[in-house]
């Protein structure tokens, strides 16, 4: 079996223009979401307190509101969490009383006012400056992977290839964290390991295709840089198209069967998964076109000895 | 000849499968939900306290699996979590002494052979197995003061001793440093001598400046860390203590960065019990009461030099002497109890340093009162320019009491009115028992039925994501594709292998979002060897030469893609927290399995069942 029988070579780099000014207004318009709507950061990094309940019976919100607004905890946000049973309850970072056993108190004032059984699922506390910190780090380690990833690939492919796919990684991350963004979902740590494993997942697939082409310029050695990408491109999209196939079902598994916890990082990486697979093809091989790869930079150098005719 | 291996090369393919199926199948065994039952000193669990517990249950038609006593602790296994847990109460009413410790736990099931070896399951993480996850910072600042602190008593005793005269020692505004400040010249030089030689580990530094004779002390780079270095140790060793009175099955205590520790406490459901016992950010000290001075006019503004006003646990205010005996570091027991006429007491001991300065103290003061002030830190909103919060400082006087004797080591506070006011008394004078304050900075509690639901939703993530990518791989590469199969599900096996052997390693939700990622992600390297052989096909190679070159010329696009998500593997492990790590980790480690049984692994299956052997037409 095989998805595309393709004969003739797929023109894709003379799409390249309009695959950039896509992904340009894209990158632009994910840069403007996250700069201007933000990010909904989730407890992780914004401190403050999160307690998961579970009742017997469907619950009923409004009357969980009532109770909250009677109490010190007027400012809690009761939400449904996975099933009508459960429900999550989110507080604001305080600093009047102790605010790591808001948690329990919340639990046992949720317990007085809806003569229910409630069980504790969960609580979440993270003081504020640990929140920050946990961002920061987060951002840092983000970068410190590009520059290391940069680094590598350098070393073992070309500079142009390399900024290629940096560029790729980087278009891949902010597009994901834009759709974050523009659709108000919740970022917590889970995510961030998320944008950190497209970083990873993208950048196998650029390399894929980088190799593809670097071996296609050693061993075609007619044709223009334009044409050898093309080449090398219709061969690996059939690998392209497999791969994001097997990983977008498993991801597929956990964003259905995985549970409330790891949605977020199901749904991030399924963003990055298609915009990796897209960028892969379009803005790794177009922006290294674009720097001017060729023939020269791939093929191993001949060394030749200057001055050696000079000797005796 | 082209595709064959030497025998010795498969031998040892199928080794290390075996070995990662040998220490992956303790995994098999589902743990079974437990309470272990332990006694904290007075009370002795023995076979009496099974027979209890059993009889107990039985009444309460609660089904028990198993019961079995064991080190001086029970371990009572049951079928399911909600009869845990209703066991586990059940117990604590059929015990009904507070002295038992009873935990939930999660007991092993695989058979004694595979233990033998030291193959044991996964270590479970809190959001699989329920429990209580703090995130604890100790307060530098307030360690250091403490230490300054000390430093000048150091300072001034010794001067003394010696003869030494001084004007003033303190400590310098805002700063780490102390002025020493001396009568005279002649006092200056053998002072500065004195002091360099008792305190090596401190820079002193001449102010020639000024018109007095004063010398500045600063402490060197190596005392400063020793200093927080320690706050952090001592933190942690006390912290271990409160845990054990906790009674937790396994708890995890370990330092995080420069000064914060991490308590991890599984099985445990009240969270707000645990934090009361941890979180008591409590230090104290005994200090002399200042009876010469008259309490209300301290409190009209006229407190007298030596002494410092603060108020007490009933409402009114006492004057003590400004002078600290000793704080609660040199504490290292405090029990309440009743004395010879049946009266509340707490008995007191303190370590050999605390009980030298106690008696010296004491020495001159019978008859005198002795305070024990109580302080506790409450965070605040403001942080310093570290981003650290700041604690404000409440204090309290907990108890006077009449100094009848010269104290020592062993003393013990009576006239206390009720019992448990000495109970109170004697957890304050424990809680005090740390150098440094510390607070809880990060929590989460996972309950014990969420665990097991999160068990359960990442089995079938992992069994549905696996399902679908091997259907997919055998409908589109058929033969070929149940190789990678095959391979896929060695990987699968070797990487739970790793992580049971692995001894720091713990499984958690987002761990188990990496095995399914690693498996979507592992079968590309047999996608890119295959897609190849095709290629290498349609170009007219003979089916041999097609698998060798298919297999050499993918190799290093599999190591450059491997290797780069290592790299991102490693830094997400090296910077994240949490779970951030349990991710790194298994993709890691997943990255390191999918390389071998990908490359190495198919190409074994694939050379034993086609190689060297005349093949017209291969099925991929």
């Amino acid at each position: 079996m095989r998805f595309l029988k393709l004969k003739e070579t797929v023109p894709f780099m003379s799409w390249r223009y309009i695959a950039m000014g896509i992904s340009t207004l894209v990158v632009l318009a994910s840069l403007t979401s996250i700069f201007t709507k933000g990010m909904n950061w989730g407890l992780d990094f914004t401190g403050g307190t999160k307690v998961e309940v579970g009742f017997d019976e469907p619950v009923d919100l409004d009357k969980l509101r009532k109770v909250f607004e009677a109490t010190q905890f007027s400012d809690a946000v009761p939400q449904l969490f996975g099933s009508s049973k459960e429900v999550v309850i989110r507080l604001a970072p305080r600093d009047n009383i102790k605010s790591e056993e808001l948690g329990n108190q919340l639990i046992q004032v949720i317990k007085e006012g809806m003569q229910q059984n409630v069980e504790m699922r969960r609580i979440e506390f993270v003081g504020p400056s640990v929140g920050e910190e946990l961002r920061d780090n987060g951002i840092l380690a983000m970068l410190v992977a590009l520059m290391c990833i940069l680094m590598y690939v350098s070393m073992r492919f070309e500079w142009r290839f390399a900024l290629g796919s940096v560029g790729a990684l980087a278009h891949d991350v902010i597009i994901t964290v834009g759709m974050f963004s523009f659709l108000g979902l919740e970022v917590d740590l889970t995510v961030l390991a998320a944008v950190l494993a497209v970083i990873g997942y993208s950048l196998n697939d650029t390399i894929v295709v980088s190799d593809r082409i670097r071996e296609n310029f050693r061993k075609i050695r007619k044709g223009e840089s334009q044409e050898i990408i093309d080449i090398s491109l219709t061969q690996t999209l059939n690998r392209t198209m497999i791969t994001s196939l097997t990983t977008i079902l498993v991801l597929m598994a956990l964003f259905f069967v995985g549970g409330e916890l790891i949605h977020g990082f199901a749904t991030a990486l399924l963003f990055g998964v298609f915009i990796g697979t897209y960028s892969s093809i379009y803005i790794a091989s177009s922006m290294a076109l674009m720097l001017g790869i060729s023939k020269e930079d791939l093929i191993p150098e001949v060394v030749e000895k200057e001055g050696a005719d000079l000797e005796p | 000849m082209l595709n064959k291996y030497p025998l010795w090369k498969y031998l040892l393919v199928l080794f290390v499968i075996m070995i990662g199926l040998l220490y992956a199948s303790p995994n098999l065994y589902r743990a079974d939900p437990a309470v272990q039952i332990s006694g904290e000193k007075k009370a002795v669990v023995d076979l009496n306290t099974l027979d209890t517990i059993k009889k107990h249950l039985t009444d309460q038609n609660i089904p028990i699996k198993s019961i079995s006593l064991e080190d001086d602790k029970i371990l009572a296994r049951f079928d399911s979590v909600d009869t845990q847990i209703k066991a586990k109460d059940a117990i604590e009413v059929a015990l009904g002494d507070e002295s038992y410790i009873t935990a939930l736990n999660l007991a092993p099931t695989h058979p004694e052979w595979l233990r033998s070896l030291g193959a044991n399951p996964m270590k479970l993480g809190l959001d699989l197995r329920g429990g209580v996850h703090f995130l604890m910072e100790v307060d530098m600042k307030e360690a250091m003061d403490k230490a300054t602190k000390q430093l000048i008593d150091d300072f001034k005793s010794d001067l003394r001793e010696s003869k030494i005269r001084y004007r003033t020692i303190k400590r310098r505004q805002g700063t780490d440093m102390i002025d020493v400040v001396f009568r005279e010249e002649k006092y200056f030089e053998k002072g500065k001598r004195l002091l360099e030689k008792r305190f090596p580990d401190i820079q002193f530094i001449e102010n020639d400046k000024t018109e007095a004779f004063d010398l500045r002390a600063t402490l060197t780079e190596q005392r400063y860390n020793d200093i927080q270095e320690y706050a952090v140790m001592q933190n942690i060793t006390i912290m271990r203590n409160r845990v054990n009175q906790l009674g937790v099955a396994e708890p995890q205590i370990q330092r995080q960065g420069a000064n914060r520790i991490v308590v991890e406490l599984p099985g445990v459901q009240d969270s707000a019990q645990a934090k009361k016992i941890l979180s008591a950010t409590a230090t104290l000290e005994f200090r002399i009461v200042d009876t010469k001075h008259d309490v209300r006019d301290a409190l009209n503004g006229a407190v007298p030099p030596g002494s410092e006003l603060f108020p007490t646990n009933d409402g009114t205010y006492s004057l003590l002497k400004k002078r600290i005996i000793l704080d609660g570091s040199h504490i290292t027991d405090a029990q309440s109890g009743f004395d010879e006429n049946g009266m509340p007491q707490v008995s007191i001991k303190l370590d050999s340093k605390g009980g030298t300065k106690m008696s010296q103290a004491t020495k001159d003061n019978v008859g005198n009162l002795m305070a024990t002030l109580f302080i506790e830190y409450k965070p605040t909103k403001e942080v310093d320019e570290k981003g650290l919060t700041i604690y404000r400082k409440e204090q309290e006087v907990i108890n006077q009491a009449r100094i009848n004797q010269r104290l020592n080591r062993s003393f013990r506070i009576t006239g206390i009115d009720s019992q448990v006011e000495a109970d109170n008394l004697a957890m304050l004078l424990r809680a005090g028992a740390l150098v440094a304050p510390i607070r809880i900075v990060q929590e989460s509690t996972i309950g014990p039925s969420l665990g097991q639901e999160n068990i359960e939703r990442g089995i079938n993530a992992v069994v549905l994501g696996f399902a679908l990518v091997l259907a997919f791989m055998v409908v589109y590469y058929r033969g070929f594709g149940l190789v990678a199969n095959a391979a896929l599900g060695a990987n699968l096996v070797m990487i739970i292998g790793i992580m049971s052997m692995i001894p720091g390693a713990t499984l958690t939700l987002p761990g188990i979002a990496g095995i399914v990622l690693t498996v979507g992600m592992a079968v590309d390297a047999n996608v890119l060897i295959f897609e190849r052989i095709r290629e290498e096909l349609r170009e007219g190679r003979s089916p041999q030469s097609a698998i060798h070159h298919g297999y050499d010329s993918a190799f290093s696009t599999i190591a450059d893609a491997n290797i780069t998500t290592f790299i991102a593997a490693v830094i997400l492990f090296a910077i994240g927290s949490g779970p951030v790590k349990g991710f790194a980790v298994t993709l890691s480690i997943g990255i390191a399995t999918s390389m071998f049984t990908a490359i190495v692994g198919t190409r074994s299956i694939v050379n034993f069942m086609w190689g060297g052997k005349p093949v017209q037409k291969l099925s991929i």
